[in-house]
């Protein structure tokens, strides 16, 4: 009756959660870590174990991305269930928050089954879901949050739209209090961004292009911290991208609310001239902002005001793309660029590396209250091994994602994943050699 | 007109705007537009430089001067035109735009004009095609031939593009001339100022190199060249000021406004214009001030010189 057991031996054993930075070996029982430490087989790997030398490589919890479009139901032909999950074990993410803004919108218990049952068939990263805050994401009617988070939903969004009714917000963050649930919002004033395809600014009014203030989203980051500070409940923000909601988010914390949020990797790493001449792989909501913003990203990952890194990874097919650029879809794939793009901050030397990975795993899973995204006994043994310092260039010819819809084509990068480990299964090899450290 | 031989001088296929143009290629092009000048008043006005050759006028937004001006223009150089007008509400889809190009290269034309309502959307029609193709005027983004004329329209009365006042003056917001403009002129050596109310000026605009002023007759003092613009109602999306009534009492260009300008101030105004809203019909019918006439004329040369130059290369197959 005895499971299967493996041990990773050799390894660079990184754990943000304890702030474990050693080398050692650890060993997985069935789905679960069984056993890790400097000391651990150090006399040796007894016999029926089998043995996975890590040559030095990182290993770490797998990857935690709470912020993926999947586009299924309605939209399988951008990307599916299982392929949306084998993009994100190739990018060493071992579970993933599925976003409800799909055809029909995540906002009953029947369909957060759907997307759990789809996910179990799928037999790849696990897929934890949000479901919608209001009805069809009409922002109007509230879901039923309690029966909702009971099925399995994680969270609560209206992503992809804000939730722009202030008498909604406000009954949304009151009701989620009794289920101490969280409530994410896509921090965008609409009337505020109109017809804008593009951050507000000089790029913009050189191409001709009606621009995004960074007004719009600040002005919503602050309406909202007013709510939370009024109602008590949890909020986050999801894909921050100005300086001053930033800064919102940081005095919120320092008063003791209970807000959170996240950054997207494109908005540490690209600023709207990467726009360049009308590229629509650089299109997103919100929009690649200004060279000040990107580095206020970069400083609220820093000093921990930005909890999260989160991708955002929003497929899309070519006929979406190729548009004038007012027409063109929002979005980017991101669930293969995560992991270097986020080592970018650590190569830079704006953060050290462990704390570039709680980031990517242990916060999210807290602010989610997922059992995953740590090195523990007992665990589920979602891992991770990655070389953290390869160079290698992104070709999104490549990609295990349904879609290529990635401005970072050809992008110079450091780091990838060269083993995926979900319930102790390895589900993803990298196809380049594993070279010594 | 024997510039068969002759290769294309800029260092371009197409003409999708100012951005991309040197002042010697500016130059160029209006001395070349210069001899059309003259051509164009003679009783025999055809030149056979585009003998053979096919031009395309693809219009997906309704254009009477600037389609009759490239229309004629081919005409009077001997190619072979053809007009494709697209209904605005046809070419929602923008798979149509790429479909349309690529049908369209597939029949071998060697120049393509094109006007869309979206910026960004003539470049990348040019993307798929293998001929040249000329920006007629895409969204807000840019109108070079239109720039163009404007410069040699300044030329002809100023003698030079170089150290003028400038005052564009109107909805630059929605004006693709607007930015055209500022691109030439300042490139050009001109000192530019752009005058509106702070709802019609688009954001880091200065950092094109324009001074922008709320106050119209302190926008207009001293300058030489007035050019207005023409309120764009259809590009507007909600409220940009209050009614054409106060628009015209603060920013409509009148006989009292003028005098901040110098006597010999010249007015230039791309139509078609709304009098009575940014432009009063006195000045606009005043020949001695106005060169609104004038532009139209001198606009047939300038896309005679354009299809001329890039008509030159044959297509490549």
């Amino acid at each position: 009756m005895s499971e299967p057991r493996t041990a990773y031996i050799n390894a660079r054993l990184l754990d943000p959660e304890s702030g474990l930075d050693a080398s050692g070996a650890l060993l997985t029982e069935g789905a679960f870590i069984a056993d890790f430490g400097q000391n651990l087989f150090a006399e040796g790997v007894p016999e029926g174990i089998e043995v996975v030398d890590c040559a030095g490589h990182c290993l770490s919890p797998g990857l935690v991305d709470m912020h993926v479009h999947l586009r299924e139901p309605g939209h399988e032909y951008k990307e599916t269930i299982a392929s949306g999950g084998l993009s994100a074990l190739a990018g060493g993410v071992t579970s993933i928050c599925s976003m409800p803004n799909t055809d029909p919108v995540i906002d009953n218990v029947s369909l957060i089954e759907f997307v759990q049952r789809r996910a179990r068939e799928a037999k790849g990263a696990k897929v934890f879901p949000f479901a919608a805050v209001t009805k069809g994401l009409g922002g109007k009617q509230i879901t039923e949050f309690g029966m909702l988070a009971e099925a399995g939903a994680v969270a609560f969004t209206d992503d992809g739209l804000p939730i722009s009714d202030s008498q909604v917000m406000r009954r949304a963050l009151s009701y989620a209090k009794t289920f101490d649930l969280l409530i994410s919002q896509h921090a965008e004033d609409l009337s505020l961004s109109g017809c804008g395809c593009m951050a507000e600014g000089e790029v913009a009014t050189r191409l001709g292009l009606d621009g995004i203030p960074e007004i719009s989203e600040t002005v919503m980051v602050e309406r909202d911290i007013r709510l939370v500070e009024l109602t008590g409940g949890r909020y986050h923000v999801a894909h921050i991208s100005t300086a001053d909601a930033v800064d919102c988010v940081r005095k919120a914390k320092a008063r003791g609310l209970r807000v959170t949020c996240e950054a997207a990797p494109h908005h540490f790493s690209l600023t709207d001239h990467d726009v360049g001449d009308y590229r629509t792989f650089a299109k997103m909501a919100p929009p690649l902002r200004s060279d000040a913003n990107r580095a206020a990203i970069v400083e609220g990952l820093k000093d921990g005001t930005i909890d999260a890194i989160a991708t955002d990874h929003a497929p899309h097919d070519q006929e979406s793309k190729r548009l004038p650029m007012a027409h063109a879809a929002n979005g980017i794939v991101g669930l293969e660029t995560l992991l270097p793009l986020s080592l970018e901050l650590y190569h830079r030397g704006h953060m050290p590396l462990l704390d570039v990975l709680r980031r990517l795993t242990v916060a999210p899973a807290e602010l989610l209250n997922l059992p995953v995204g740590r090195l523990r006994k007992g665990a589920s043994a979602d891992l991770l091994l990655f070389d953290s310092d390869v160079p290698w260039l992104v070709e999104t010819a490549k990609f295990r994602s349904m879609s290529k819809n990635s401005p970072f084509d050809g992008r110079p990068v450091q780091g990838r994943a060269l083993r995926t480990i979900v319930d102790g299964r390895t589900l993803f090899t990298a196809d380049v050699p594993i070279g010594k450290q | 007109m024997q510039s068969q031989s002759r290769p294309n001088t800029l260092a371009q296929r197409d003409l999708l705007g100012i951005d991309g143009l040197s002042p010697d290629d500016v130059s160029a092009i209006l001395d070349l537009s210069e001899s059309y000048v003259a051509l164009n008043r003679n009783a025999q006005k055809k030149s056979d430089v585009l003998r053979g050759r096919t031009l395309i006028l693809l219009f997906f937004e309704t254009s009477t001067r600037t389609r009759t001006s490239f229309e004629l223009a081919g005409k009077r150089l001997g190619a072979d035109v053809i007009n494709i007008s697209v209904a605005s509400s046809a070419i929602k889809k923008g798979e149509t735009l790429i479909d349309t190009a690529m049908t369209l290269n597939a029949m071998h034309p060697d120049v393509i004009v094109v006007r869309h309502p979206d910026a960004g959307a003539v470049r990348l029609l040019a993307n798929h095609v293998n001929c040249a193709v000329i920006n007629a005027g895409d969204g807000s983004h840019e109108h070079p031939t239109q720039a163009l004329l404007d410069a040699l329209t300044i030329r002809q009365k100023k003698g030079r593009l170089d150290g003028l006042r400038i005052a564009i003056c109107g909805d630059i917001l929605h004006s693709r001339v607007a930015r055209s403009n500022i691109l030439l002129l300042t490139m050009m050596g001109s000192q530019v100022r752009l005058v509106a109310p702070p709802t019609l000026v688009p954001p880091a605009i200065e950092r094109l190199g324009a001074e922008v002023f709320h106050d119209m007759r302190e926008g207009l003092e001293d300058c030489d060249i007035i050019m207005m613009l023409r309120l764009q109602a259809e590009r507007m999306q909600g409220t940009f000021v209050p009614s054409t009534r106060e628009y015209f009492r603060y920013f409509g260009l009148d006989e009292d406004k003028l005098t901040s300008a110098k006597p010999d101030a010249l007015i230039l105004h791309p139509g078609p214009m709304n009098r009575g809203v940014e432009i009063d019909s006195t000045v606009a019918d005043d020949i001695t001030r106005s060169a609104i006439l004038i532009q139209v004329e001198l606009g047939l040369a300038v896309r005679q010189a354009c299809l001329d130059l890039l008509g030159r290369e044959p297509a490549i197959s």
